[in-house]
């Protein structure tokens, strides 16, 4: 299994025939037992302890939370059936947050599935995060897997002290179960009317054996999945005391900042710190190590700056000079590269699915409508910068503090650069300003552990926004050439796809520069139409900067090119665009084949959470009808429609535009979602509304560009983001759904730029092939 | 180096840094005030936005000088236990996705609403239009901006 296959096994599902699975393992040991350290048990291979996860290899020395270990509890905990939940004599309930909370809503959505399970009431629930481990199983945030994968575990975790509450009660009342139940946060005896609290059954819960099986509580009896519950950490945030990864404070620390090589793979030739020294407040002036290319997690090399504050340390840089080899990278021109793209997309690529026969459907077409579509590199851009504070001990030791999406990666990461074992790195995971696959990556933390370790002191690292931009792992650059050929009712009867991009794969391996599988299923593979002939092929786009994955991943261009195609055939066959977007889905059926052999799946089973192109009609249906498709609209605006599944999740998006001083003016947006079961219907909608503004920062303004492989964008003003002003109302739909939950955080963004194009394609009859949008 | 005296959230701090330093980094590495965020450091998103005798301010362009001798808010002082107008309303819209440009948002909003008891969608969009939040939040803030005026009221 290569480095990328773990941290994106979702992407990777079934490549390798292994089942790279999520799903926590169902011992869960009774932590509060006396006797919790020798409860581990060899099952399936792997050693389990303190209800450990798959995660944990054969042999590893179990490792036990600090927390549990010190006193067997979390604070003064009483009853800890597991490592995810703990409760104390006085009811309090404290449930452990193993995903890292970015904006999503996990620190609410987790606990609030494992209170309902549990009977909890959610006011006395109390949120702790979890540190960078795999007892945690796996705590990548990313994917769109917390609730999507986790749910059915996280239910696990509350049911499981739900039951032994339970026979705790019982035998207080010296009564049989069945004659108890679990209410709000206490347990009833209705026959003799006594009651007793969380609290007071908790010591009793403790001795009592843990089931290996607990029943889940009807849905019927969920008080908080489902509803809308106001976020954990809320107040925090809107009184300025939530700590994000740049707060932490220790005695001692230092503030620094890294000058690096402009262009990726470069090294610094020579370099003088005399100026820098002289600014105020510099203290030292540090090299960090580079390492080869591929750049994987590793840090990028550079010249530290470590200062007694944060702009001590930026000034320091500025007086810095410095000369860099450049390396092979330098030849990277994105306006060159597009060409190479779009020549590797007009001949025919490495066919990765076939059907039919394209060329005799072409042979025989009455129309031939054809299109290539560029979508350039972009940006995470979280408002908080990548920062970490690293403490590098006297006896060796790292401690980090860490808004990342990765605890167990940067774990590895800071270990392996420091030459010390896993076991002596702590990774504590703050807030995260914002993530959207950045926070991923371990770079900046693995660069926090080598500036401290220069320095003998804590040190808190702080990117400028300049490099949070320049030295991004970038959404991919790509180039897409569609076809089809259409019959004299304007039928589509062929669908030639052609995408090329550079593979995340490279910025971890060397790579051939053909997109995997993994990433062609993203949306390109996956095309749910009912058309006989189909072939899709990839395209080679060699590696030349780092390119990561970015919300949604390469469904952002595959989802694009395929909704706007899909517009232009509606147009060349004088169709209603909804009309034909129908037609092209075709009737109501299983598409699970699509993702058969070795192409993965988002870590799913097909069985449980099966492709229908039912449930992305329907989507289409109700979004079209609450945006008042086929409706009379004021003057000069228009309606466009786009549709997309990905992450297990439907998503319909119609966006109403109109076109002022050469600039598309978006009114409103309508979207309708299916994602399943979900939890917390609040959050579905900040998610879509969030998509929305995503989607059209990407659609209108996102593009990032290289010269000689150098960033030409460094901050806001050349890399703009979607403002206030320019937000348009937008209504959310939810489908109602007792399908097991699909993903949340990424499907709302593929359909919100090509709904837009293809509104402008309404208004204009021109079709928008190059994003960003840049009317003539 | 020079000394100056900042009265942040009614409480006096002495500090001994360049005239130039931005009140950002003198708030957060210097004092330990860390609710006000870095995020562009030129002046371009607002995530920084902090009160000057009841004004809003970018603090990562304006100067530790500058800032001596007046009065400093920062989202920790807004109010005594988070019941501003604006802090309600927020908690009221469910705001905050990543909630790191909150502050400047909150901060933002806080100082021009209490020139405009009635804020139309217009003023909103003006006045509010330069605080960035990649998140997407700007539909629930145009709410709760609405929701704070009236509680305001």
């Amino acid at each position: 299994m290569t480095v990328l296959e773990k941290e994106l096994p979702w992407l990777f599902e079934g490549k390798t025939g292994k089942k790279t699975s999520q799903k926590q393992e169902s011992v869960i040991a009774n932590v509060s037992r006396r006797d919790f350290l020798k409860s581990s048990a060899i099952v399936g291979g792997s050693v389990f302890i303190l209800g450990v996860w798959t995660g944990c290899q054969t042999g590893e020395v179990p490792y036990v939370d600090p927390r549990v270990a010190a006193s067997g509890t979390i604070g003064d905990a009483v009853f800890q059936p597991n490592i995810f939940l703990a409760i104390n004599e006085s009811g309090d309930v404290f449930i452990v947050c193993s995903r890292s909370e970015m904006g999503q809503g996990v620190r609410t959505g987790m606990p609030v599935v494992i209170a309902d399970e549990l009977g909890a009431d959610w006011n006395r629930v109390h949120v702790e995060q979890a540190d960078g481990h795999p007892m945690y199983g796996n705590q990548n945030t990313d994917g769109s897997t917390s609730v999507r994968l986790l749910f059915d575990d996280w239910r696990k975790v509350g049911a499981t002290a739900r039951e032994m509450l339970l026979a705790a009660a019982a035998e207080l009342f010296d009564a049989p179960v069945s004659e108890c139940k679990i209410d709000v946060h206490r347990a009833v005896h209705e026959a003799s009317g006594r009651e007793l609290e969380f609290g007071e059954l908790a010591i009793a819960a403790a001795s009592l054996p843990v089931p290996e099986n607990p029943s889940f509580i009807p849905r019927s009896e969920w008080r908080y999945i489902g509803t809308s519950v106001t976020g954990y950490d809320n107040r925090d945030i809107g009184t300025g005391t939530a700590v994000y990864g740049a707060d932490k404070r220790l005695d001692g620390m230092l503030f620094a900042s890294i000058e690096r090589s402009p262009v990726i793979g470069g090294k610094v030739k020579n370099y003088s710190a005399e100026a820098a020294l002289k600014v105020p407040g510099v203290i030292q002036v540090v090299d960090v190590p580079s390492t080869a290319l591929p750049p994987g997690h590793n840090a990028l090399g550079g010249v530290a700056i470590v200062a007694e504050n944060t702009w001590a340390s930026f000034r320091g840089r500025e007086a810095l000079q410095i000369e860099w080899d450049s390396g092979p990278n330098s030849s990277y021109n994105s306006d060159s590269y597009e060409e190479l793209l779009t020549k590797n997309v007009t001949n025919p690529g490495k066919a990765v699915r076939s059907e039919g026969d394209v060329p005799a459907a072409v042979a025989q077409a009455s129309n031939v409508v054809e299109a290539t579509y560029v979508v350039p590199m972009l940006a995470h851009a979280p408002m908080e910068p990548p920062c970490a504070v690293a403490w590098v001990k006297e006896d060796g030791s790292c401690e980090v503090w860490a808004p990342t999406q990765a605890p167990q990666t940067a774990r590895r990461m800071v270990a392996t650069t420091l030459g010390i074992e896993e076991d002596h790195v702590t990774i504590h995971v703050t807030l995260l300003g914002g993530a959207f696959g950045r926070k991923a990556k371990a770079d900046y933390v693995v660069e926090a552990a080598l500036v401290s370790r220069s320095v003998g002191a804590p040190v808190l690292l702080t990117w400028k926004r300049e490099d949070c931009m320049q030295f991004d792992y970038y959404h991919a650059p790509s180039v897409q050439y569609l076809q089809a050929a259409l019959d004299e009712n304007g039928k589509a009867m062929s669908w030639l796809h052609r995408t090329a991009f550079p593979p995340i794969s490279g910025t971890f391996a060397p790579t051939d520069g053909y997109p995997s599988d993994g990433e062609l299923g993203l949306g390109a593979l996956t095309l749910p139409y009912d058309i006989p002939n189909i072939l899709c092929e990839k395209g080679q786009a060699p590696w030349h900067v780092r390119i990561g994955w970015v919300r949604s991943v390469s469904n952002i261009h595959h989802a694009f090119a395929i909704n706007a195609f899909s517009a232009e055939l509606a147009q060349a066959a004088g169709r209603d665009q909804r009309d034909y977007l129908l037609e092209l889905l075709g009737p109501d059926r299983n598409l699970n084949h699509l993702f058969s052999g070795d192409r993965g799946y988002y870590g799913e089973d097909l069985a449980k959470q099966p492709y229908e192109s039912g449930r992305l009609r329907n989507v289409i249906e109700r979004v079209t009808e609450q945006a008042g498709w086929g409706n009379t609209l004021p003057d000069g605006h228009a309606l466009g429609v786009a549709a997309h599944y990905c992450f297990v999740s439907y998503v319909a998006f119609v966006v109403e535009a109109s076109i002022e001083n050469g600039r598309p003016i978006i009114h409103k947006a309508h979207c309708s979602i299916d994602c399943g079961t979900h939890v917390n219907t609040d959050r579905v909608k900040a998610q879509m509304e969030g998509a929305t503004v995503f989607g059209l920062t990407l659609a209108l303004n996102g593009k990032i560009t290289a010269t000689n492989g150098a960033i030409d964008q460094a901050n806001f003003d050349a890399y703009q983001l979607l403002r206030l002003n320019e937000m348009p109302e937008i209504h959310v739909d939810i489908v109602e759904s007792e399908a097991p939950p699909g993903g949340v955080g990424e499907p709302g963004l593929p359909p919100v730029a090509p709904a837009l194009t293809n509104a402008l394609l309404q208004l204009t009859g021109v079709p928008v092939r190059s994003l960003p949008i840049r009317l003539s | 180096m020079a000394q100056f005296t900042l009265t942040v959230n009614g409480e006096e701090h002495g500090v001994d840094v360049p005239p130039d330093m931005p009140l950002l980094w003198v708030l957060r590495d210097t004092i330990g005030l860390t609710g006000t965020k870095y995020a562009c450091g030129i002046a371009l998103c607002g995530s920084c936005t902090v009160h000057l005798d009841g004004e809003a301010f970018r603090s990562c362009i304006t100067t530790v000088e500058s800032a001596a001798g007046k009065r400093v808010t920062t989202i920790e002082g807004l109010s005594e236990d988070g019941t501003h107008p604006v802090q309600q309303a927020w908690d009221e819209f469910n705001v905050p996705q990543c909630g790191y440009c909150q502050a400047g948002q909150i901060m933002n909003a806080a100082a021009w609403l209490k020139d405009y008891p009635n804020p139309t969608d217009d003023d909103i969009d003006r006045l509010q239009d330069g605080n960035l939040c990649r998140c997407g939040t700007y539909d629930r803030i145009r709410g709760a901006i609405k929701r704070a005026a009236e509680l305001a009221r």
